[in-house]
């Protein structure tokens, strides 16, 4: 176990720690956090088949937090020296001063989750490794089909080292490995192109992309992707039953109900599932969890960025709305249990309610009797991402993938469509849900408020009786 | 009190400078360094109380290595002796492991270079006021706008922003470039309410690189409570065509779809359905769209681009006819053209391609006139989803907006999609409008396109 990087690394001491926190608490406060992180990157990718370039990076700083009632005063500095980080905690406390003053309580490290591993992270392979990885996406992406013409494979990973402490006596120390392999390519046919991607991840070995995750996989689904596009057809517009795949299509819960479930839309009560709790928001066919405790997935974390021990908590049952997700800002000012969703970009970033790896569970419906259920509709498959509208409920995803189901059999791909639809009302209408849940394969980011995190989704096939499909056919 | 007012400039300039002389003495061929130092300060206020106050300055070093032919690049935040030796042997370290390209390099001496006079980038004042100030700033724009209406029922808070930043560029060809820029603006988001208890929310804000050029709190706050209360009451349209007017907002977000279209890195890779069509009629007669990053004051203004190269005026669409790719030196190799002055560099990464200030060029008449025309057909004034698809051109986004009902605003719209093609809507643009205003470094007038789908019910 790597215990202690930040003590050894800059020789901090808890004595320190006291220090910052009541400097920070120095002009009031209810609640005061330093937030200590150190990240390494890596990235290379492969281009007409060559490594044009590789990166990396390394950036460290601590974030100072000073709460009073719901007003929070933030400051940080990319400098670890105690000077800096003592200015920071002071400039926290004079944005936020308040007559409150709250003692610091001692510290204490609370048990938590080990979800990922240590030692073996994919950071800590080889380069040369994962120079391999890129290439052998790149040769497996040509191999598919002499129509691939683009392709470029890009692999990526980072370990963050984090230390939260805060006045509350919170002590949580984290070490959090992420890794990633992408391809995306290009097909053409006479006067025909069309793109394909695919790619993954999480927080694993090194290993799986030589296992499970290997870059053939990749490859070849991005290429298969691109083919079955040249021969798409326009995707038809207007209201019809919606068929969405296992999986990736779980960004559907994402947009559609997962950000109106934030604690801070609802405090603020802009969201619109604000006052929802007990009432019914889908069909009894669905239950929807956000769960940061899956081993070594993408959206997964032991703690949380407030240092919170991270939960699977239950947020539709049977389709009646049951929780919210909540950072500890907002579960104290609403009187709610607090998540463990409480999650930042870096260091440089307040926190806030976000959420971790959010999916349906499975149904009893075979996949293959929901798509023989539909007349006329549009299976979607992929989807390049989404966005919502928390306030009026509106949201929308692409799909990347999709096809007809004309007479209960899947019939033409057709060409990226977005989908639009209610938060609020779309989950009511799914009539059939399949008994085949997936999990994506590790490539979502979350943005809000101009904070990125890494997320996951997952759903299993779903029947959508209406929904709007914004394509150009008829 | 500007907070760089702290690090002499020197300071910079021979960190950069030294970096690259390290990188060439441990072995580098070619060297490019950045460094970059800012401060920012945010006030969000909502309901008339301080929300978050949030104040912190950085520095950070990024650099880029050269070995024959092949290349690499490092950042790092820790700026001490030990890091920056850390940086450049870790980039010389990285380089063995990339691929010989022939095309990889830094500008050619010539190439570079700045533009000279007063830019009106830097102005000190948007870190003038004190904290009571910069407060009041973001409460009167929130107070402004929720005063309008009593529909006006709550609010995603009003806030206040400025940042200040410096920024240096040297090279292993005796570059060195240095500029400082500031930014500052305020924001309200309102939200209303209907009978029904249905929630809309809108936004509008004001940005200036001096508090001089801000508009008031009160004009924003005004502005912000009007775009919201006109979303209330929206319902769903039937599918079908008609044509389709884009505000100005949403034309901006069409023109970026062109300048995403006429990027390098797209062309070269032939990931982008203008790739190839230099010289070509690709998009109507009245389309005409400048890059121009050496407007005096401009947000996408700067002396030199991410490489050294100074920017430039570049016409990319005329009439119609695609005239120039916007480019850095790496594109403009690979394509047998040469840079147009369009590198953009974070610290990280090798550079990409950025655009400056650009422009679609305005035609005769004003909104009001463009929907004067129009029998039936959708005003849209917000999209929501990123659905486009480059190689291909095919577009499709979620929107909202206002029904023209014979040249009038009748009532808004909401949950639908619209769809076309980029080529094909560019080349229908039956109107463009005089209404050009920049506020951001992309600016577009009113457009009506004709042929497009909006899904519905």
């Amino acid at each position: 176990m790597e215990k202690r990087f930040f003590f050894e690394k800059y020789g901090l001491s808890e004595r320190d720690l006291d220090k910052y926190l009541g400097a920070a608490l120095s002009a009031g406060g209810d609640y005061a956090d330093l937030y200590f992180e150190y990240l390494t990157s890596t990235s290379l990718s492969v281009d007409e088949s060559m490594v044009k370039s590789a990166s990396q990076g390394i950036s460290a700083g601590c974030g100072v937090r000073v709460v009073t009632g719901e007003r929070t005063g933030y400051a940080y500095t990319d400098d670890l020296a105690p000077e800096k980080i003592l200015h920071a905690a002071r400039t926290a406390a004079l944005i936020a001063s308040a007559p409150a003053k709250t003692p610091v309580v001692s510290l204490k490290d609370k048990a938590r989750h080990s979800l990922y591993p240590v030692t073996d992270a994919a950071s800590d392979a080889e380069l040369s490794k994962k120079v391999e990885l890129v290439f052998r996406a790149d040769k497996a992406a040509r191999a598919y089909d002499s129509r691939i013409k683009e392709v470029r494979a890009g692999y990526f990973d980072e370990i963050r080292r984090i230390l939260v402490v805060g006045s509350d006596g919170t002590f949580a120390e984290d070490v959090q490995p992420l890794s990633r392999l992408n391809v995306f390519v290009i097909a053409r046919e006479g006067k025909l192109s069309a793109k394909g991607s695919s790619g993954g991840g999480g927080r694993n070995k090194f290993e799986i992309f030589l296992t499970e995750k290997t870059p053939e996989h990749f490859a070849n689904e991005a290429a298969r992707q691109a083919i079955l596009q040249l021969s798409a057809v326009a995707c038809p517009a207007g209201d019809m039953e919606v068929v969405l795949g296992p999986g990736w299509p779980g960004v559907l819960l994402h947009e559609a109900i997962g950000h109106g479930l934030e604690a801070d839309f609802n405090r603020k009560k802009t969201s619109a599932f604000s006052g929802l709790l007990g009432k019914r928001v889908a069909s009894d066919k669905c239950t929807v969890v956000d769960n940061g405790t899956l081993n070594e997935r993408r959206g997964s974390l032991n703690v949380d960025d407030e240092g919170n021990t991270t939960n699977n908590t239950m947020l539709i049952e049977n389709g009646i709305l049951k929780g919210y997700m909540a950072d500890k800002l907002s579960a104290r000012l609403m009187g709610l249990p607090n998540t463990g969703n409480g999650r930042r970009e870096s260091y440089e970033h307040i926190p806030m309610p976000r959420m971790t790896n959010t999916y349906m569970l499975a149904g009893d419906d075979l996949p293959e009797d929901i798509i023989k259920s539909v007349q006329r509709g549009l299976y979607a498959v992929n989807f390049s991402g989404g966005q919502v509208d928390i306030t009026n409920g509106k949201f929308v995803f692409a799909a990347s993938e999709a096809y007809l189901i004309e007479d209960g059999k899947i019939t033409a791909p057709v060409k990226d469509a977005t989908l639009i639809g209610n938060g609020p009302d779309v989950l009511t209408r799914v009539s059939m849900v399949g008994n085949d849940l997936k999990l994506d394969e590790g490539v979502g980011t979350c943005g809000k408020d101009g904070q990125s995190v890494p997320v996951g989704v997952g759903i299993p096939t779903l029947k959508i009786d209406r929904m709007t499909v914004g394509g150009t056919g008829n | 009190m500007a907070a760089t007012e702290t690090t002499a400039e020197t300071e910079l300039r021979e960190l950069a400078s030294g970096v690259v002389q390290r990188a060439l003495k441990l072995g580098a061929s070619a060297v490019e360094a950045v460094v970059s130092e800012g401060s920012e300060f945010s006030a969000l206020v909502r309901l008339g109380e301080v929300e978050t106050l949030k104040e912190a300055g950085s520095r950070a070093l990024g650099v880029r290595v050269f070995v024959g032919q092949h290349t690499a690049n490092t950042s790092t935040g820790d700026l001490s002796a030990d890091g920056v030796e850390q940086l450049v042997r870790a980039a010389i370290e990285l380089a063995k492991i990339t691929s010989e390209d022939p095309m990889a390099g830094i500008p050619a001496p010539e190439q570079l270079g700045q533009l000279s006079g007063e830019l009106g980038l830097y102005y000190d004042d948007v870190y003038s006021l004190s904290n009571k100030e910069r407060i009041e700033q973001a409460r009167r724009c929130e107070r402004a706008a929720l005063e309008v209406d009593e529909r006006l029922t709550n609010s995603d808070g009003g806030s206040f922003d400025a940042a200040i930043g410096r920024r240096v560029l040297a090279n292993s060809h005796g570059f060195v470039g240095e500029y400082r820029s500031s930014y500052c603006s305020i924001s309200v988001a309102p939200i209303a309410s209907d009978e029904a208890g249905n929630m809309q929310r809108d936004y509008w804000y004001s940005a200036a690189r001096t508090l001089a050029k801000l508009e008031s709190p009160e004009e924003v706050g005004r502005i912000a409570a009007e775009r919201t209360l006109r979303r209330l009451g929206a319902r769903k349209i039937k599918t079908q065509k008609v044509p389709i007017v884009f505000d100005r907002q949403t034309s901006a977000a069409l023109l970026h779809h062109i300048l995403d279209a006429v990027n390098g890195d797209s062309i070269y890779r032939h990931a982008s359905f203008l790739a190839g069509k230099l010289g070509e009629k690709v998009f109507g007669a009245n389309l005409t769209v400048i890059d121009d990053g050496t407007i005096p004051g401009g947000f996408g203004t700067r002396p030199f681009d991410g490489e050294g190269v100074p920017t430039r005026r570049t016409t990319v669409i005329e009439n119609g006819e695609l005239k120039s790719y916007l480019l850095n030196t790496y594109t403009a190799k690979k394509l047998g053209l040469a840079t147009t002055g369009n590198a953009s560099r974070g610290l990280a990464g090798t550079p990409g391609i950025g655009n400056g200030n650009v422009y679609l060029q305005p035609g005769e008449k004003s909104q009001e006139e463009i929907i004067k025309g129009v029998k039936q057909g959708l005003l849209v004034t917000e999209f929501l989803g990123f659905g486009v698809n480059l190689v291909t051109g095919d577009f499709s986004r979620g929107a909202s907006g206002i029904w023209i009902e014979n040249g009038e605003l009748a009532y808004p719209v909401e949950e639908i999609t619209v769809a076309g093609n980029l080529g094909e809507m560019f080349s229908n643009l039956a109107e463009v409008g005089s209404d050009l205003i920049w506020r951001g470094a992309v600016a577009c007038p009113t457009l009506r396109i004709e042929g497009m789908t909006i899904a519905g019910e």
